[in-house]
């Protein structure tokens, strides 16, 4: 109502000086009587520990040096994104170990995605049997520890999974699919890899060395999105102007998938097939159990969890919304892409966002079925041989650390972006 | 009207014809069928496709469970018994079944956890149910003393000497109540933890020695199997709802330490995996306690998940905190009540309400983590699945172990979800 400011400190404002009761008795004071003393057994609490650890450290001849990261490692790792071997350093193992998280966190994102969103929609489906089957997938992986599942898959492919001897002979009991392409065998799964013929070579960037090919084509991918940008601004600009919107989607694919085509062919790049060879199949890439057991155990656990984010983000869209829509005259597709989803997805995208986080963070249960990623190589091989339990546990948190704080952090500008703008 | 028509038009029906069934196609089943399941061809397509994944499942798991062995004391008796034909070989569980759910407990004290057990589902029910008599709650609040001792055993005079702190907490809190209550506050907190720090432990040696009256000490690593998921997850759940309370309060608070140290302590907590958090427990704790200070492993993990469940449950909470209207907070005000009293009457009735599928989510994820502790040596359900194929006997034996292990969860989950729907549906006032 007043304008000039609260009436209490105009009328009631205390004459006399301060007295040490109010410390206790003050609501003004008292807060800070609250938080000295909090203060105060914080730090002690905190000195408590840490003279603990220096003493602990101390009785069992132990200093505080992460050292260790430059010694050599003397431990193979199995699946190597960047060039490694047993004589190079723990630090270059536990940078392996943090590449095949990512990998695994990329590939876990995308697949729970996927199926989230399909699942979701599906689950509100006017189709009883299949609303209902998802109802069932939902349900079944959200109540059972994802560990089991992991497990599960991992027991799947090392156990159900024909040997790659069951490939040979005239009438293989087994059989690639896909054309002779992809092999699923007990020892993991092998899928055509892409070679170049013109190799470029590397880009020598100290510790890693991308392939220049590889990264030629990642810049045309770039630049076609940029690309595609701006001509779909022009074409915005050219409806506003005149009302018609002239027809892009021949340019957007030209400046997408051109460029890519055209530095494919002038690379030469062909798909090298797995061949059976020996004991074992050679060439392609090999996907190892581990990692597929990790990437179908939390993609699609957490697959089940985005469903019901989605579907929730789409049921908090009141009915009005979309029969306005249709009153304007929008199509059932434009409703949707202009009407209901800009605003389901406001709904959709934090929890989004930490389920993802949990994906980053439940790689580290990779030890279940030997994935060496970061906590396999620095918080385990690495602490057990060079006996560096506090340096390499405390390095091991601070990169989950940052690593979440960096996603949560880029996705809330995300979220940001879309958040709908209110006064 | 009609005599106008019958002007113009040459035959008007004056009779109405009798009604008629809708035709095949627009009743019962057909309709059903039509509208459900067959109503465009993306619906046909999709309708397919299920029958046939559920047609695939049935065909290939159908009579692997059918032709279920229950009777056989390893994996080659049940192949023998199943004589080359596909069937699962549930006998593991039969042969493994106090294993699996009792680890290593001794045989002769069964009754311990399973009284325990029971004597949980009493306390639980009055927290769960507002209909049972109000009384039994004290008997909730004696529970955690009476499920340490049973379990565990020893001296009965240490859950005893743990439980008298917080009496004397209380009667440290009733004499300065009237001072004021900050005072009586930290009058209670500095009561209880004197007590449990300075006298609790010569009470206890002069009690035990006098007077040893207790059930047998069973060791911590004897449990094992869903004796530990049920301790580590009922303790978690317990504890991280008080307490996560209070970290969201501390994070909501307007004093600026407080704050600051509450959300350091969230940020970091959901940053990291939980495993690093238990091989914390594990490996470092020896570090950061004093030299020759060694406690329980579950009594670590315990402590450990609840930290982890709190900063979860802090930030569901904080989400009801800010969802509550600001004027709920300035009427608590304009009432004259106080920070505590507002909380207590006011504001966490409301904000408990909206969080409730979020607390009852985090609990069950709490339950469903304690699997993690498979990494650190304690003998889980999963855990002992891995002995039990470790065994000669058992070599090979995977399916059977993970449908009961998951089977175990996904009832306590399920359960845990239909019942927080229960909950928003009776606590639900609004009139939507």
């Amino acid at each position: 109502m007043s304008s000039t400011g609260d009436p209490r400190t105009q009328t009631a404002a205390p004459k006399e000086g301060f007295r040490l009761s109010m410390l206790l008795y003050d609501q003004r004071y008292r807060s800070i009587t609250i938080q000295i003393v909090f203060l105060f057994a914080l730090m002690l609490g905190i000195a408590w520990l840490v003279d603990n650890t220096i003493n602990n450290l101390r009785a069992l001849g132990k200093d505080f040096s992460f050292a260790f990261l430059n010694t050599p490692a003397g431990y193979d790792i199995n699946q190597r994104p960047i060039e490694y071997n047993s004589q190079m350093t723990h630090g270059r193992a536990a940078l392996v170990g943090l590449l095949n998280t990512a990998i695994l966190a990329v590939m876990a994102c995308a697949l729970a995605t996927v199926l989230g969103v399909v699942a979701g929609v599906l689950r509100l489906s006017k189709n009883w049997i299949v609303a209902r089957l998802m109802s069932v997938y939902v349900e079944l992986f959200r109540n059972i520890p994802t560990l089991v599942w992991i497990i599960i898959f991992g027991a799947i492919m090392t156990e159900s999974m024909p040997a790659p001897s069951a490939f040979r002979g005239d009438t293989p009991s087994a059989n690639m699919l896909f054309n002779d392409s992809v092999a699923i065998t007990n020892r993991g799964v092998y899928i055509p890899s892409i070679q170049f013929a013109n190799d470029l070579g590397t880009l020598p960037l100290g510790v890693v060395a991308p392939s220049l090919n590889w990264i030629l084509l990642l810049a045309a991918l770039i630049a076609g999105v940029f690309a595609n940008k701006a001509i779909l601004k022009h074409a915005t600009a050219v409806q506003n102007a005149t009302g018609i919107r002239p027809k892009t989607w021949w340019k957007s694919l030209a400046v997408l998938v051109g460029p890519i085509i055209v530095l494919f062919v002038a690379f030469g790049a062909f798909l090298e097939y797995p061949e059976l060879g020996g004991f074992n199949f050679a060439d392609g890439t090999h996907l190892r159990n581990s990692l597929i057991a990790m990437w179908l155990g939390l993609g699609i656990y957490t697959g089940a969890f985005v469903a019901e984010i989605v579907r929730s983000g789409i049921l908090a869209i009141s009915k009005g919304q979309s029969e306005a829509a249709f009153a304007l005259g929008l199509q059932p597709g434009k409703t949707m892409r202009l009407v209901i989803l800009p605003q389901a997805l406001r709904v959709i995208v934090p929890p989004l966002i930490s389920q993802y986080l949990n994906i980053t963070k439940n790689t580290s249960l990779g030890l279940a079925v030997g994935y060496m990623d970061l906590r396999s190589t620095l918080g385990g091989i690495t602490i057990n041989q060079t006996g560096r339990e506090l340096e390499g546990m405390l390095l091991m948190m601070l990169v989950y650390l940052v690593v979440s704080l960096g996603i949560s952090g880029a996705m809330n500008i995300y979220n940001n972006r879309i958040m709908l703008k209110e006064r | 009207m009609s005599d106008t028509h019958a002007n113009t038009v040459s035959y008007v029906r004056d009779s109405m014809l009798p009604e008629q069934e809708p035709p095949l196609k627009e009743r019962g089943a057909m309709k059903w069928l039509r509208e459900n399941l067959f109503s465009g061809w993306l619906n046909t397509a999709l309708t397919l496709l299920s029958i046939f994944v559920i047609w695939f499942i049935i065909i290939e798991v159908g009579p692997w469970l059918m032709n279920t062995v229950w009777n056989a004391g390893s994996l080659r008796e049940c192949r023998e018994i199943l004589d080359g034909t596909s069937g699962a070989c549930f006998a593991v569980i039969k042969d493994r079944w106090h294993q699996l759910m009792f680890g290593f407990y001794p045989q002769d004290m069964y009754w311990r956890p399973v009284l325990a057990f029971v004597l949980m589902l009493v306390a639980v029910a009055p927290i769960l149910f507002a209909e049972l008599p109000r009384k039994m709650l004290y008997f909730s609040g004696l529970f955690p003393f009476i499920g340490y001792h049973l379990l565990w055993g020893g001296s009965i005079w240490l859950p005893i000497a743990a439980l008298m702190g917080f009496v004397a907490g209380y009667i440290a809190f009733r004499l300065l109540d009237r001072m004021s209550s900050l005072i009586s506050t930290l009058g209670a907190v500095a009561a209880a933890l004197v007590w449990w720090f300075v006298l609790a432990a010569p009470f206890n040696a002069v009690l035990s020695s006098a007077l040893p009256v207790g059930l047998p000490f069973v060791r911590s690593d004897a449990f094992g199997g869903f004796l530990v998921s049920l301790v580590i997850g009922v303790s978690g759940i317990s504890l991280s709802l008080p307490l996560g309370i209070l970290l969201a309060l501390g994070r909501q608070s307007e004093m600026i330490f407080v704050k600051t140290v509450c959300v350091v302590f969230i940020e970091f907590i959901r940053g990291v995996p939980l495993i690093t958090l238990l091989f914390t427990a594990s490996l470092l704790l020896n570090y950061f306690l004093p030299p020759g200070t060694s406690f329980d492993l579950i009594l670590r993990v315990i402590i450990m998940v609840t930290l982890f469940a709190t900063a979860y449950m802090a930030e569901v909470i904080r989400g009801g905190l800010a969802a509550l209207p600001k004027g709920q907070y300035e009427a608590a005000d304009a009432l004259g009540l106080d920070y505590w009293k507002a909380q207590r009457l006011i504001i966490m009735p409301q904000a408990l309400k909206i969080s409730i599928p979020g607390i009852v989510n985090t609990f069950i994820g709490l339950f469903k983590d304690t699997t993690l502790v498979v990494f650190i040596g304690l003998l889980d359900p999963i855990g002992l699945s891995n002995a039990i194929r470790a065994d000669t006997n058992w070599n090979g034996i995977y399916w059977e172990l993970f449908i009961f292990i998951g089977a175990l969860f996904f009832i306590f989950c399920f359960s845990m979800s239909r019942y927080s729907q229960y909950l928003e549906r009776k606590l639900k006032t609004d009139h939507r």
